[in-house]
């Protein structure tokens, strides 16, 4: 298993010198961090249940939607619901439109820092959460072997900067464990939240337990344990008193809400972060998922203010930082018997950041007639995400060595939709 | 008279030479005595509790293991008594899902017949949904809290760490769909615990005639293929159920004549509408390799046992036809013949007739349990739990040796594996890391704890990395140790170790442990030195004991940390995300465990002083992390 070989090799070093490693590590780390560069960050957020992306990213301008969607399509732009304007769809180019719970997102499309994509997804025909959650955390859709995911083999190919390689911050994910996606050799660190991260005793008892760990012996759980009172040292040491969002940014009291203030947290406190997680339920809307309001428009309030808020707390930085959405597959064209929608194929994504070429819906339309659909009831596959989630590494976060990161995926850049 | 002599001397001769000869063989077990007694209580209970390695050495160690191969042998009516006072739990599951059913069906009659066109909740749906979610909340609760119980309190403590192992392998996740939940104590208690010491073919048929696999791994609605022959026909099939239909509701009826217009009653409507919705099923439905491809991949040979796609294929293809009755009849297995695929298949070699029926599946499981590749995959997986992370190929053959000569006979192929050489090397002493499940439970029963009735116990597993039924993907929860330490991990340990030192953890409390009152006020050293032989099985390193004597370390001599609590914005989980993390998957079971078990993450647990804090010492240190 990889660890981090510098904190390895210089604090066995060190302490074949006789000196304290814990002290002198910090002054390093300090110097370090403190003449990094600053490295390029993506922030990788999974709507887990398969967003319904025709009501996300609603395609106003083909007719077979409204035909599909007698009681849950989201009204034309201008259009009335019940009476209220404000239930249509926000146009963006004419044929697309958002979900009015998306207005959040508007003045970022504008700003031209948001891109849409659409008809995005596994090629895969698994229509089973887990698996297709499976297969795109690995990123090897139909191969059921894969023991890593694709984050963890990008952290071992490469990074944007060659001290980042060293933080025990490099990536992390804000969940109760590790998700798949970062699963592997890497060391990734998983935690609930930044409060939580941190021995919950104090001064002697603390220093006790720290010394438990830094007995000399090297075996698996002395060395994580002294990997992790390094780590939440440098988190107590980089975090100021009392987080202030800037800029006037609202985070909303959601789980989802009070993570991505988290993450910006950790990007602000500059300790090294890569790669940042989160995951967001609630969205297999089988049975009554409402079109403008509901359901799914509870969830993507929640959804796009919390990202809102990020994105402006974040500020200047945001030019050094992408977030890639991504959902396990769309939902059913037609509504059910059940005013839901059932599993689909294709689905939709945002790529937000400084370097995106945002301002348009990305992606090549199938368009919605029965010929044009997945087995006759799904929106039809025109880009894998593979190409996507290559291209952003690639071209946001400097990677070369795509093949190994998406293994049995032929990467051709001319493919690229041209969203970095 | 000499011959006589002879003989006796012969005799005797032969009685010391064969008391020499085991003396050879346990010459070979590398630990000493005592410590043997403790690796034994490691990996063959939840950890020792105290007054246990005693227990054990009056006994004899051979004698007490050969007691715990014969659970059946063991009083524990103690917990038994325990397990019945579970109000949700004892009762009816097929009765409860039942309920839960109606309560789904009656929602959706009520909307439809009050024209709801906005598709917004209602406030009565958001009681109704509420109160369905509550029921269910209640018996994942009471499932998860029972199994915790059990380990902690069962004196069949073999037998609880062999039903941990195998619902391990034959992992079910609660939140697959909304009746899982109702299925797991049937699992549990009925199907996995009785046959775990078993004989393998018997376990693994009544695990694939269970509604708790059956419905996680979909075979119960996997059906032949438009392109196959139907063991009856489709014409044949849909004349029997018009006639149960009819028949049904003749019998529903009053006076038992069919005369359209009277109501029928609720059950027989609902009989009805299930067997209604089967025949929708049955002419949209097809083939469902999920079970048959987890069968031998996860279950049987293993990922490299020899087997191809198309076995997959006619695996599935075999076992059509096993599926559910619904709970409005009763519930439970049942062999449905519309539903199978009459073809002649080939699995792993054997071909298997044209025409029959369940007898597809059963040859099927025949196959796999007999196969070399079951046994060596089901060999390694047990010596890797009682063993180590990597076990020495040498007690692997054995054990598989002894699985395919005893037809696969649990209790044989685990008493290989637990009274070998390799079991009792030093390289298998303390190799094994805890999973969370086990060190939650081994520091309960370190300090002597009442098992706990509720749920928050559980939630501290959850908390940990591990929800009871909580493994979303069918391979269920890692066995090796690597996979469990990781950096957040780790914390969380250390801080469940504090916490149950100060008395958070429910039914712990460190005053229980046997002798607490004198030792409480009895020097450092004294304490110490019972703490380690206590939790840390009797031995430490030099500079653990340095640190919990004096907490001095030269290596942290220049460190001077100031300890202070982290602030940042506080995680506040509104109410409205509870209501959503029923549904869908992703959320998990960690509905309870968001909420910090341990407490809000930026309180600092009261300082823990003199015994208190060796305790809290120990629990939180590398060795309580092992076993």
């Amino acid at each position: 298993m990889q660890r981090r070989a510098f904190v390895k090799s210089g604090a066995l070093a060190l302490v074949t010198l006789g000196l304290s490693p814990s002290f002198l590590r910090r002054t390093a780390f300090g110097a370090q961090l403190m003449n990094a560069p600053k490295g390029k960050t993506l922030i990788c957020l999974f709507q887990r249940g398969a967003a319904d992306a025709l009501n996300i990213v609603v395609p106003h301008g083909d007719k077979s939607y409204y035909a599909l969607r007698p009681s849950i399509a989201i009204p034309r732009p201008g259009g009335l619901s019940r009476g209220v304007a404000r239930d249509a769809a926000i146009d963006l180019d004419g044929f697309f439109g958002f979900h009015p719970s998306l207005a959040p997102f508007k003045p970022l499309y504008d700003r031209g820092i948001l891109a849409p994509v659409h008809a995005v997804g596994s090629p895969s025909a698994t229509r089973s959460h887990f698996d297709a959650q499976d297969y795109m955390e690995t990123g090897t859709p139909d191969v059921k072997g894969t023991q890593d995911g694709w984050l963890n083999r990008y952290l071992a190919v490469q990074g944007t900067c060659d001290e980042c390689r060293t933080s025990p911050f490099r990536a992390v994910s804000l969940t109760q464990q590790t998700p798949r996606i970062m699963e592997g050799a890497t060391e990734v660190v998983a935690m609930n939240s930044l409060n939580e991260f941190t021995v919950r005793a104090s001064g002697t008892q603390a220093e006790r337990l720290e010394a438990l760990y830094r007995t000399g012996s090297t075996d698996l759980v002395h060395g994580t344990g002294s990997e992790m009172f390094e780590a939440v040292k440098m988190l107590k040491a980089a975090n100021p008193q009392k987080y202030a969002p800037r800029n006037g940014a609202e985070y909303p009291r959601s789980q989802f809400g009070q993570r991505l203030l988290q993450i910006a947290q950790l990007v602000k406190a500059d300790v090294g972060l890569e790669i940042a997680f989160a995951d967001v339920g609630g969205w297999d809307t089988h049975v009554n998922q409402g079109a403008a309001t509901g359901q799914l428009a509870q969830r993507l309030d929640d959804f796009a203010t919390s990202i809102a808020a990020l994105v402006t707390d974040l500020g200047d930085r945001m030019d050094d930082v992408l977030i890639l959405t991504m959902s396990e597959f769309g939902r059913m064209a037609r509504e059910n018997g059940n005013r839901g929608t059932d599993h689909g194929h294709a689905g939709a994504l945002f790529v937000i950041g400084g370097d995106v070429k945002g301002g348009k819906v990305h992606g090549k339309w199938p368009g919605l007639a029965n010929e044009q659909l997945y087995e006759g009831r799904d929106l039809a596959l025109t880009t894998d995400f593979r190409s996507v989630f290559s291209e952003v590494t690639a071209r946001h976060l400097g990677a070369t060595k795509l093949e190994k990161i998406f293994p049995g995926f032929s990467v051709r850049s001319t493919d690229w939709l041209g969203l970095v | 008279m000499r011959l006589a002599s002879k003989a006796f001397a012969f005799a005797a001769f032969a009685a010391v030479s064969s008391s020499a000869s085991a003396q050879t063989r346990l010459d070979h077990r590398e630990l000493a005595a005592d410590q043997q007694i403790i690796h034994a209580l490691n990996r063959l209970t939840f950890g020792p509790r105290p007054g246990d390695v005693q227990k054990v050495r009056a006994m004899g160690l051979d004698k007490w293991i050969e007691l715990q191969l014969h659970p059946e042998r063991i009083d524990n009516s103690s917990l038994d008594k325990f397990i019945a006072r579970y109000s949700i739990l004892n009762q009816d599951q097929n009765d409860l899902l039942r309920g839960y059913t109606e309560a789904q069906r009656e929602r959706r009659l009520v909307r439809r017949e009050a024209g709801d066109t906005a598709g917004r909740p209602s406030r009565e749906d958001n009681m109704a949904m509420q109160q369905i979610a509550l029921t269910r909340r209640r018996v994942m609760g009471e499932l998860q809290s029972s199994r915790v119980a059990r380990a902690v309190a069962s004196n069949r403590q073999l037998e609880e760490v062999m039903t941990d192992f195998w619902l391990n392998h034959f992992n079910v996740y609660a939140q697959k769909g909304p009746p899982e939940a109702y299925y797991l104590a049937e699992y549990e208690r009925d199907v996995i615990r009785p046959r775990s010491l078993g004989k393998f073919r018997d376990l693994l048929e009544a695990v694939a005639k269970s509604p708790a696999m059956l419905f996680y791994l979909d075979n119960a609605r996997s059906m032949a293929d438009s392109s196959r022959p139907r063991l009856v026909s489709d014409r044949e099939r849909e004349r029997r159920t018009n006639a149960a239909r009819q028949a049904m509701r003749r019998r529903g009826r009053p006076g038992g004549r069919n005369v359209p217009g009277t109501r029928i009653s609720p059950d027989m409507n609902e009989a009805d509408t299930a067997m209604r919705q089967r025949q929708n099923q049955l002419r949209n439905g097809g083939l469902n390799e999920n079970y048959g491809r987890e069968l031998l991949e996860l279950h049987t040979l293993g990922v490299d046992g020899g087997y191809t796609q198309q076995d997959v294929i006619n695996v599935a293809r075999a076992l059509t036809g096993w599926t559910l009755r619904p709970p409005a009849v009763g519930g439970g297995f049942i062999f449905r013949p519309e539903m199978h695929d009459a073809g002649e298949k080939i699995v792993l070699g054997h071909r298997l007739k044209a025409g029959r029926g369940s007898e597809d599946g059963e040859e099927v499981l025949d196959i796999v349990s007999r196969h070399p590749s079951t046994a060596k995959y089901i060999a390694t997986k047990l010596a890797r739990r009682f063993i180590s992370d990597n076990p020495p190929q040498a007690v692997i053959d054995q054990a598989a040796a002894v699985f395919l000569k005893t037809d696969g006979d649990l209790r044989e192929v685990v008493r290989s594996i637990i009274t070998s050489n390799e079991f009792y090397s030093r390289q298998a002493f303390r190799a094994k890391v805890k999973s969370p499940f086990e060190v939650v439970v081994s520091a309960m029963r370190a300090m002597n704890a009442q098992p706990d009735s509720t749920p928050r116990t559980a939630q501290m597993i959850a908390y940990l990395g591990q929800p009871i039924y909580g493994h979303q993907a069918p391979n269920g929860y890692p066995e090796t140790g690597d996979a469990w330490m990781n950096t957040g991990a780790i914390l969380n340990r250390i801080n469940f170790g504090i916490a149950a030192a100060a008395n958070r953890v429910p039914g712990a409390r460190i005053a229980a442990i046997p002798g607490f009152d004198t030792l409480a006020s009895a020097p450092r050293q004294q304490q110490v030195d019972a703490v380690v032989s206590m939790l840390l099985a009797g031995s430490v390193s030099a500079d653990t004991r340095a640190v919990l004597m004096s907490g001095e370390n030269p290596l942290l001599a220049n460190a001077k940390d100031s300890a202070g609590s982290m602030t940042g914005a506080a995680v506040d989980d509104s109410p409205g995300m509870m209501a959503n993390a029923e549904r869908g998957p992703g959320n998990g079971l960690r509905a309870g465990a968001r909420q910090n078990p341990l407490g809000r993450g930026d309180t600092v647990l009261p300082q823990l002083r003199g015994l208190a804090q060796v305790i809290g010492l120990a629990l939180g240190s590398p060795e309580f992390q092992r076993r």
